[in-house]
């Protein structure tokens, strides 16, 4: 039961081949017994799964036979739930439970999925290797002593092992593609408004995005339909109708423009991975696309950017967490400032404070111009390249990361390095553009992403692509061994 | 030396709403702590803010009063700082792209001059919660009622000279808020606060001299002590050899005095920048015609109204129109008797000495607009003198009777105008006064004048009030010269 895909799920369940009880307690099962070597999960709700799982067989022994009715999954733990711990992989939210339900999590709710638990993360989603966790770092599937990338490394590394079918994840730098590229997933991160961000914990609330992880561009266009759409909670979702991605998988390819920047095949990348992207391009050529080389001349300038920018935005927003109202609270404040300094000393992990620290010293008195407008400036200008090249092509395509998944600690030493895996995915953020990760092949056993960028509110295009390559390839499949 | 004071103020007015400025919670002042906070308002992880369209539409009214530029977009940004009963850690505030700027409001002087005094930019921005420091045994408690509450922040131009002027400018902005029904004005209760931004500078000097910030200064009164203290000390300060420090200071109206609060070395970076929770506000020039077309009538027309078409002083139309509820009492008043000269006259004095001694607003008035009215009828149409007018004044308002007809009638106060009547109450108090009559009759002409004061005064009082007084006069005059 545990290789099969939403899709699959939903037919089987359909089919009444077997409940939504039956696979939830087979899911159950399997998490307790594997998941001990992955730490994909924070929290576990068996409980409440099993609930769910009932009240949806239920509802379809009622007559209802909506396609998620009964499917399992698991939130990345910076979507809040309603009484249920919610960490963000952080110390400092120890004991938070939230008294609400995040819009994702409550449209996903009302589809009728199930929630398996709440998963592991890069804590505040600052990392690209899930190593910043209180709860632990998570381990690749494909290789335990290699990481699952990150920030939605639990994500990654839970649906890869085939503990679940799919799970939501959020994406301010790379956080859904880069780790599903390094654990052969299909994740796709929306246009920026596309997926309403109340009640997902801010990390950088302008670049912010939650989507889903999954084995296939199916089950992503399956999930995201009912994770996207208007929120009127939320100011910068989007009030435009959320297009049918199940019926744009369809679509064939003939006639599909391909942009391949020159800028994603440079020095820095692993040449090994280059050769996989470009197979990929034959497959698609095959299929009746075009391909040609284009620019995007400021993207050089993306790192620089957006490390002010994002750590900036982290500053102000995770200012709240001060130990007054809510999680953790050092012992016996002395007064306000020791209340103050050791909850936040003793609550943030060393990265979240080293972008605390980095963004506050970018929006002060004397550097906000130097750093934050200079940053908002190169932010237009890779805007500009974006709206140039997506008049001479319908898609962009690229290698998802520059290197295969490190071994853990590998980086601890050096963050900038870590910063680099983020080059090529990046943009897509700073723009506000939907981008997509696939499975593009192996090399040395380890998964090797493929990515694509699309026009704003192209999600339709970008998993109809992912889709219909996945149709003549068969690198998804894959399961890493003892998985 | 001569001294010039130089003084701008921020003004924050709370909106009245009715919800807060980015969620749903009600804003009612007066609350059990923390009733009125939503998940928004507490701060909590993954929510996110909503711009009360109201708060906008109010802001822009606002401008349209003060003939302020209300450019096409605006755009919220963070204050950064930590304070527990901030709960972000920011108040979302708005600091490049304001929604009011450049504007100005006249102001009339005591002496009747009218000064224009300039307003830099108004803006939006969510108010603090509270932290109350009694009753947590040596801890703090927080309520965040209060958080989250729309604010406009006016602010002006350093064109203040005097503490008087600041008094007037603060009345005028009052007024004016009351007057668009954006901001209830009450300055008890919190709904309007002002920061006093006081130098001193030697007469004649162009550059200003360095300020100090008098905080969340909450009356009328107070502003004018806070400032005069202020403008001493530093008077005095710089006279004997020391320096103003720009600082922000408390004025503490128990010891009638400024204390430092903090320096500028301590003030905080706070760090503005854009909020990316939500987008910039774009004010479109329609929405602004609509709203231009709908302002009621403002003070500033309605005093040039009063004078031209009541033929008022600027003095009295400036008072009558300085607050909505009292023009309207005035002209109701007006309306019923028909005549503007004494019904100023009447609502000026003993309608607002009554109103003063028992600290009324004029919404609370015992006497009503039309009840007055009516009653300065009766003094234009002679059945009541102006000195039984008082009488049955007051009466009215102890609620003796409905109308001042009702009174009238049941006192038996009308005047009597009979001159019949009037002359035989004559003869029996000269006949009662025979010894004065002697002598005024043996007096020259200035004695004379003295004493027939004394025969009107005797004349009235035998009348109970109630002869008329011109008719009194007259017919004394004849019976004692004949």
């Amino acid at each position: 039961m545990h290789q099969l895909t939403l899709a699959e799920i939903a037919r089987a369940l359909a089919d009444k081949q077997f409940s939504s009880a039956e696979l939830t307690q087979s899911l159950l099962a399997r998490i307790n017994q594997l998941d001990p070597q992955l730490n994909s999960f924070i929290t576990v709700t068996e409980e409440l799964a099993l609930e769910q799982a009932k009240a949806a067989d239920a509802r379809r022994a009622a007559g209802e036979n909506s396609p998620l009715l009964g499917a399992p999954i698991a939130h990345k733990d910076l979507f809040c739930t309603n009484g249920v711990l919610t960490s963000c992989g952080s110390k400092i939210l120890t004991g938070f439970k939230a008294p609400y339900d995040a819009t994702v999590v409550e449209k996903l709710k009302a589809a009728g999925t199930v929630t398996l638990g709440k998963l592991n993360m890069d804590e505040f989603a600052m990392g690209s290797a899930n190593e910043s966790s209180h709860y632990g770092p998570v381990k690749n599937p494909w290789d335990l002593t290699r990481v699952p990338g990150g920030s939605s490394g639990g994500s990654a590394a839970a649906v890869a092992a085939r503990l679940l079918p799919a799970a939501t994840g959020t994406d301010t730098g790379g956080s859904i593609r880069q780790p599903a590229a390094l654990t052969n997933l299909t994740g796709i991160k929306p246009t920026y408004g596309r997926v309403s961000r109340w009640g997902m914990i801010a990390y950088a609330s302008s670049l912010d995005q939650g989507g889903p992880l999954a084995r296939t561009a199916e089950d992503c266009a399956l999930l995201l339909g009912a994770m996207a759409g208007f929120d009127a909670k939320d100011s910068t979702s989007v009030d435009q109708p959320v297009d049918d991605y199940l019926a744009a998988l369809a679509q064939p390819l003939a006639g599909l423009r391909i942009g391949l920047p020159k800028e994603y095949f440079g020095t820095g990348l692993d040449a090994r991975i280059g050769e996989k992207v470009m197979a990929v391009v034959e497959e698609l050529k095959k299929l009746g696309a075009t391909v040609r080389d284009i620019s995007l001349p400021n993207m050089q300038h993306a790192i620089p950017a957006y490390y002010v920018i994002a750590p900036a935005e982290a500053s102000s927003n995770l200012s709240r967490f001060d130990g007054v109202r809510f999680g953790y609270r050092c012992e016996n404040p002395k007064d306000l400032q020791d209340l103050y300094k050791r909850t936040r000393g003793e609550g943030f992990g060393a990265e979240v404070k080293r972008r605390i620290m980095v963004g506050t010293y970018a929006l002060s008195a004397g550097y906000y111009d130097a750093y934050y407008i200079k940053a908002q400036q190169i932010r237009r200008l890779i805007k500009n390249d974006f709206v140039a090249a997506f008049k001479e092509v319908d898609v962009i395509l690229g290698p998802t990361t520059p290197n295969l998944a490190w071994k853990l600690g590998e980086k601890n030493a050096d963050p900038v390095s870590a910063y680099l895996e983020d080059i090529y995915t990046i943009t897509a953020n700073l723009a506000g553009i939907p981008g997509l990760s696939m499975p593009a092949g192996f090399i040395d056993g380890l998964p090797v992403g493929v990515q694509l960028l699309g026009n704003y509110f192209e999600e339709g295009r970008l998993l109809n692509v992912a889709h219909q390559y996945q149709q003549v390839s068969d690198w998804h499949k894959h399961a890493p061994k003892g998985f | 030396m001569q001294w010039e004071t130089v003084i701008g103020l921020e003004i924050h007015a709370q909106l009245s709403t009715q919800s807060k400025i980015f969620s749903a919670s009600a804003t009612t002042f007066g609350a059990e702590p923390n009733t009125q906070a939503s998940l928004v308002d507490l701060g909590m992880p993954g929510t996110l803010p909503v711009l009360n369209a109201e708060a906008v539409r109010m802001a822009c009214q606002f401008g349209l009063a003060i003939d302020a530029e209300i450019p096409e977009r605006n755009i919220f940004a963070r204050k950064n700082y930590f304070y527990p009963d901030l709960p972000k850690g920011y108040q979302t505030s708005q600091m490049d792209h304001p929604i009011v700027g450049k504007g100005f409001l006249d102001i009339t002087l005591e002496d009747g001059t009218v000064k224009r005094i300039g307003i830099t930019r108004a803006h939006l921005e969510e108010d603090a919660g509270k932290s109350l420091h009694e009753d947590f045994h040596g801890m703090s408690g927080i309520d965040l009622n209060r958080a989250g509450t729309p604010l406009l922040e006016i602010v002006s131009e350093p064109d203040i000279r005097s503490a008087k002027e600041a008094v007037a400018y603060v009345k005028a902005i009052h007024a004016l808020v009351r007057y668009l029904g954006i901001c209830d004005g009450n300055m008890a209760e919190g709904s309007l606060r002002c920061d006093c931004n006081v130098s001193v500078r030697p007469k004649g000097q162009a550059e200003f001299g360095t300020r100090a910030e008098i905080k969340n200064v909450n009356s009328f009164r107070f502003i004018e002590k806070a400032i005069n203290f202020e403008v001493q000390r530093q008077i005095e300060l710089i006279e004997d050899g020391g320096k103003v420090v720009q600082e922000t200071r408390l004025y503490d109206p128990n010891k009638d005095q400024t204390r430092s609060m903090r320096s500028k070395e301590e003030a905080n970076d706070y760090r503005y920048f854009p909020c990316p929770d939500l987008l910039p506000v774009v004010i479109e020039r329609s929405f602004l015609d609509e709203l231009r077309a709908g302002l009621p009538e403002l003070p500033p027309q309605k005093r040039e109204r009063f004078e031209s078409q009541f033929g008022l002083s600027s003095y009295d139309a400036s008072v009558l129109s300085a607050s909505r509820e009292l023009a309207d009492y005035f002209e109701v008043v007006e309306k019923t008797c028909g005549d503007a000269k004494l019904s100023a006259n009447w609502v000026m004095g003993e309608l607002s000495s009554l109103l003063n001694k028992d600290g009324l607003e004029i919404e609370q008035s015992p006497v009503s607009a039309e009840q007055l009215g009516g009653m300065i009828l009766r003094i234009k149409d002679n059945t009541i003198s102006g000195k039984i007018a008082k009488m049955v004044f007051e009466a009215l308002a102890a609620g003796e009777g409905a109308s001042a007809d009702e009174i009238i009638e049941k006192k038996g106060l009308k005047q009597v105008t009979d001159s019949g009547a009037i002359e035989a109450m004559l003869d029996e108090v000269l006949a009662a006064n025979a010894e004065q009559v002697e002598q005024y009759r043996a007096s020259d002409e200035a004695k004379r004048g003295k004493m027939f004061g004394f025969f009107v005064g005797q004349a009235m009082k035998a009348s109970k009030g109630k002869a008329n007084p011109g008719q009194v006069n007259e017919l004394l005059k004849k019976k004692l010269e004949g």
